[in-house]
């Protein structure tokens, strides 16, 4: 197609753009259905952005270009390492690394020596605060070369000298982000409480810290994570010394460029990838609604092309002039979709940050910021839009003869062939997404073949619904001309309504299959919370003293049946975060935990030191089976232990092994020993509860099992709040574009209706049969949605699920939201038949004799 | 049979309304063919959508059968429109959903009185005897003519109306077509009020008025009525 002149383009472009004016509420609806799937898509990608951003700032924390000496992957470093690579000559600078719980967040604890560290390491951190221009300290950069040339970096003069000996000395100094602090709800100075009761340091707001971290000294930090004595990795702040470049890998050591924060991008990646495939979906919804305005325009407008065709306008002319005018709507609607899209994001940041945060223990910032790139993609996907949408125009004005037949399209004999074809394209999508789910496997496999069931689902909607209604019109013969009638009318009306009727399909499929998985993981997760918490009270004392203090007195009340003291190391296996949890043995475990598998004299080989059990996504990552053997490196060397039990570990990120706690203590004697689960009489809890609280001198933290429970199935809420936002959205576009197409119809549908009334039928029975017809339409399809359903809960619940967090559920399926459902569908099919039938009531008779008018 | 006394309509227009009939009258009585002449623009599509209901007059009274259509509701009128009117166009109107059959038994069955010999009869007399299955599109412009005929005599009306109803054929099938439609009414009985501008096709019928400044006159026959129409069938042209 060669670029036309612009005088016969321009005028094209006119006489095009009159039929908008004739119709606004077709342009109304082709903007509209570009607009929301732009808001839907650009929406989502804004959350993902700012997430993935936020991760970066987190990682870039943590030595942006610094580079690391660490151990082999899930052990810390001892602190004789430090000291022996520091005689060695080389310059490095010690970094401990952890989470904690804090406020009712997960927080990241940074430790650093502020005296040793690299620049790049912790940037920033020492320049915003409390209204401190501080000094020389870092700018936030990447991390290049340090300013002063020394290798080290020391926070400036004067106020920033007396920051650094606040920041060193007890009880020191944590730094974060603003923002960070005013989520959490503190104030300068402040000293928050580990959930262990560990005190933190006062905090100090650093505009420079990423968000959801604490940068504190590395001494506080080794206190505030329980790694006395241990560092997580050594960053390098010098050159390496040419005499001793082999020392690290002597002791077992190996540098690493990526810093430890990018576990939170690999941890959340499937999360992300799931909001992805959502949003896509959510596009393609809103796309039939432009695809079937753009359509039923071309048909509209195809005896203007005609006589513009006669006129000597160049083919390739017009379809310029329909590609332009279509990628002057994706813009408008681009445009428009843009600014839908932000108020999406915004609306829906709090709940992601939330779920993210409870699930990953990410931190997300709280400003919503989306930049050129964000704009542009946008766009470019609203462009991409509506060429898609105006594809079949441009490609039927580019091949227009010039002397295109007026003959009306002998219908039946085009619908068969349109049938033909949709089956054999939605045979090919759905063995294309079952190729691509056997060649790709994991997530990627996963939503391929879930986007070809849906494809497929789609395309083969139409024939359903024919066959149906061919049926449908056989019984009807029966019940009179009329009912006739109406099955016949309502086939030859399917193709004008094919496309919302997928859009809808769509939709209630994808809303089947999410509330199914939703409902069922609810379920399955509120029975094994059940199960899974076994004591009635769970204590965690603020130091190893007092927790034993607390343990021995617990012991003695009689209201306390058992006091099962719990240990826990924090530990990388396989680059993956891994907390080791050790607990006695004893019958509340025996009896109440569940497992999802075990081997024979699983109990035993725990309780002997010699099994462990490891979580689902634990198990998943590693690769791991029953009977697996796995090396835990700890203190006191490598631990061999066998897997010899599965458990699930729903809503938690990091992996666990459960191992006996006297086992533990011998490999880790430093463990954090602070937890303890208590077993006592239900009646007895609450007074309990409050005499353990008030157990001096540290204030434990207590938490019962009801409270527990309430916060987890919160968290659980919070999680699938933007999937369920981003359902009913597209069930909305997917009403819309049911209106869309019945009211473009409706026109069209008048003379269909005419003559039936011209021989006596009266017009009330006729704006019955439509809205029993719509109604009719929208009730198979909601039937035909749930198969595709309850495929879609499947493929959610044994392929993407499993990738995206680790854990599989069993499989449900619930009647009563298909019919919720079926009911929502057909309501919003009437109320959109209604308001398009209106056309038909409205009508004054003239008007409609007037089809039967020679001068039609 | 119908008896149209004082009709007026005016069509509302945005420089001046259109006066369409100002006092049109008329009878015919029980099986009688009577041609309704006018130049184009004079009202003949008006009074026909107003005999049958499809449009209301101004004022005047139109009684079918005795019965007064004026006045009456959607439904009434519809109701009476199915059990005692068949209507014949120039635009076909055959529902492109229903195939020949369906087609032509459709206002038989919405009456309820559907007679499968009569209609399998008018079939035949039609010559679209293996048809029956074909669906409009696949039907000439003749053979759609005559379902469309076939299907305003199907359940026995006690009056046919017909606007130009051979306007898209060329002048042997209008012949034709006219030929089968004198006939078949005359069979069934029924009186036949048809709109034309063919002084021809006029001339074949019993009688023809003349419409005019929105009125009607009883305007010369000009040839030798049914009879004479009948004998002439298929040499007309
Ligand atoms: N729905 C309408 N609105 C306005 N004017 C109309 C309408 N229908 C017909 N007319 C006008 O009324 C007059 C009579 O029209 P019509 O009955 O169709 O004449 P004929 O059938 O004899 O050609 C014409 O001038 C026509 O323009
Ligand atoms: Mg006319």
């Amino acid at each position: 197609m060669s670029a036309p002149a612009l005088a016969p383009l321009l005028a094209a472009l006119g006489a095009l753009a009159s039929h908008w004016r004739r119709r606004p509420g077709q342009l109304a609806a082709l903007l509209g259905g570009l607009a929301a799937a732009t808001a839907l898509w650009s929406g989502i990608q804004a959350l993902n952005a700012h997430a993935r951003a936020s991760y970066d700032a987190a990682a870039r924390e943590l030595g942006g270009g610094a580079r690391l000496v660490a151990a082999a992957p899930g052990a810390t470093i001892d602190e004789g390492v430090f000291a022996a690579l520091r005689r060695a000559g080389w310059s490095v600078s010690p970094v401990v690394e952890g989470a904690v719980r804090a406020n009712g967040a997960t927080l990241r604890v940074i430790g650093i020596d502020p005296v040793s560290a690299p620049a790049g390491l912790a940037p920033g951190v020492f320049g915003g605060g409390s209204g401190d221009d501080g000094g020389d300290a870092g700018d936030g950069g990447d991390g290049g070369a340090p300013g002063g040339g020394h290798g080290s970096r020391a926070p400036g003069e004067g106020d920033a000298a007396r920051d650094l000996a606040a920041f060193i000395t007890p009880p020191g100094l944590a730094l974060a982000a603003p923002e960070t602090l005013a989520a959490l709800g503190l104030s300068p100075g402040a000293r928050p409480r580990a959930q262990g009761g560990r005190p933190l340091p006062p905090v100090r707001p650093a505009a420079g810290a990423p968000p959801g971290a604490l940068v504190m000294d590395v001494g506080m930090a080794q206190a505030a994570l329980g790694l006395e004595g241990r560092l997580s990795a050594l960053a390098l702040a010098g050159p390496v010394p040419p005499a001793a470049a082999d020392l690290p890998a002597r002791l077992g050591l190996s540098m690493r460029e990526a810093p430890a924060g990018a576990d939170l991008a690999r941890l959340t990646a499937s999360f992300h990838m799931n909001l992805d495939a959502f949003a896509l979906l959510a596009f393609l919804v809103g796309l039939f609604i432009a695809r079937a305005a753009a359509g039923l325009a071309f048909e509209q407008r195809r005896p203007l092309l005609r006589t513009m065709r006669a006129c000597g306008l160049a083919a390739s002319t017009a379809a310029w002039a329909l590609a332009i005018e279509a990628l002057g709507a994706a813009l408008v609607a681009g445009l428009a979709g843009l600014a839908g899209g932000r108020a999406l994001a915004r609306a829906l940041l709090p709940d992601l940050a939330e779920s993210l945060n409870a699930l990953y223990g990410a931190q997300l910032g709280a400003e919503l910021a989306p930049g050129p790139a964000w704009w542009a993609g946008g766009l470019a996907m609203s462009c991409a839009g509506a060429l898609a949408a105006a594809l079949g125009g441009v490609w039927s004005a580019a091949r227009m003869p010039a002397l295109d037949s007026a003959r009306p399209t002998a219908w039946r004999r085009a619908q068969r062939r349109r049938t033909r074809l949709q089956l054999a394209g939605a045979a090919g999508a759905g063995l294309a997404g079952a190729a691509a789910f056997g060649a790709l496997g994991g997530l990627a496999g996963g939503f391929a073949l879930l986007a070809g069931a849906m494809l497929s689902a789609a395309l083969a909607l139409p024939a359903a619904l024919d066959l149906a209604l061919a049926l449908a019109e056989r019984a009807a013969r029966r019940l009179g001309a009329l009912a006739h009638w109406a099955a016949a009318d309502a086939r030859q009306q399917l193709p004008g309504l094919a496309l919302a009727l997928m859009a809808l399909l769509l939709a209630l499929g994808a809303n089947i299959g999410v509330g199914a998985m939703t409902e069922g993981f609810r379920r399955t997760f509120e029975d094994w919370l059940e199960q899974r918490l076994t004591a009635e009270l769970y204590v965690r004392a603020g130091d190893p003293a007092e927790a034993d203090a607390l343990a021995a007195w617990l012991a003695a009340r009689p209201e306390a049946a058992a006091v099962l003291r719990e240990s826990e190391a924090r530990l990388r296996i396989g680059g993956w975060p891994v907390a080791l949890r050790g607990a006695p043995d004893h019958p509340t475990y025996r009896e109440r935990w569940p497992l999802l598998s075990a081997e024979p004299g699983a109990r035993d080989a725990i309780a002997a030191g010699r099994g462990a059990a490891a979580s689902e996504q634990l198990a998943r990552r590693l690769g791991l089976g029953l009977g697996d053997e796995l090396s835990v490196p700890t203190p006191r060397g490598p631990w061999r232990l066998r897997i010899v039990a599965l458990f699930a570990d729903y809503g938690a990120a990091e992996g666990k092994l459960r191992v006996n706690d006297a086992a533990m203590a011998a490999h880790f004697p430093a463990a954090d020993r602070t937890r303890m689960a208590v077993r006592a009489d239900p009646a007895a809890v609450p007074a309990l509860a409050a005499a353990v609280a008030a157990h001096g001198p540290g204030a434990p933290q207590v938490i019962d099992r009801a409270a527990l429970k309430a916060r987890s199935l919160r968290i659980f809420e919070r999680t699938f709040a933007v999937t369920a936002a981003l359902n009913a959205l597209t069930f909305a576009v997917a009403g819309a574009a049911l209106f869309a197409a019945l009211a473009t119809l409706a026109r069209a549908r008048l003379a269909q209706s005419a003559p039936v009334w011209a021989m006596g039928a009266p017009r009330r029975a006729l704006v019955r049969l439509d809205l029993a017809k719509t109604v009719a339409l929208a009730l198979g399809t909601s039937a035909l949605a749930v198969p595709l359903g309850v495929a879609t809960t499947w493929i959610l619940v044994a392929v993407v699920n499993v990738e995206a967090f680790g854990w599989r559920l069993p499989m449900h399926v619930f009647p009563g939201q298909w019919l919720r459902l079926a009911a929502l569908a057909g309501l919003t099919a009437a109320a959109a038949s209604l308001a398009a039938s209106r056309a038909l009531s409205r009508t004054p008779p003239a008007t409609l004799a007037k089809v039967f008018a020679d001068e039609r | 049979m119908l008896s149209v006394t004082d009709l007026r309509k005016t069509y509302p227009a945005p420089d001046r309304p259109v006066e369409a009939l100002r006092g049109a009258s008329l009878e015919i009585g029980a099986g009688e063919a009577v041609a309704l002449t006018g130049e184009s623009g004079s009202g003949k599509s008006t009074l026909l959508h107003i005999i049958a209901g499809l449009d209301e007059a101004d004022s005047g009274s139109v009684r079918v059968d005795g019965r007064e259509m004026s006045g009456l509701r959607d439904g009434a009128r519809a109701r009476l429109r199915r059990a005692r009117i068949g209507l014949v166009f120039q635009q076909l109107n055959l529902i492109p959903s229903l195939n020949v059959w369906d087609n032509l038994t459709f206002q038989a069955r919405l009456a309820g009185r559907e007679d499968r010999a009569f209609a399998r009869a008018l079939l035949g007399r039609l010559r679209l005897e293996g048809l029956e299955r074909r669906y409009p599109e696949e039907l000439s412009g003749g053979q759609q003519q005559r379902v469309a005929i076939g299907r305003a005599l199907a359940h026995r009306p006690a009056l046919v109306l017909a606007d130009e109803p051979t306007g898209s054929l060329d002048e042997a099938a209008a012949d034709r077509a006219l030929d089968l439609l004198l006939e078949l009414t005359r069979d069934a009985g029924a009186a036949l009020l048809m709109a034309t501008h063919s002084l021809r096709l006029a001339a074949r019928l019993d009688r023809r008025l003349h419409l005019s400044g929105g009125v009607l006159r009883e305007a010369a026959c000009g040839g030798a009525g049914r009879a004479a129409g009948m004998s002439a069938a298929g040499g007309g042209g």
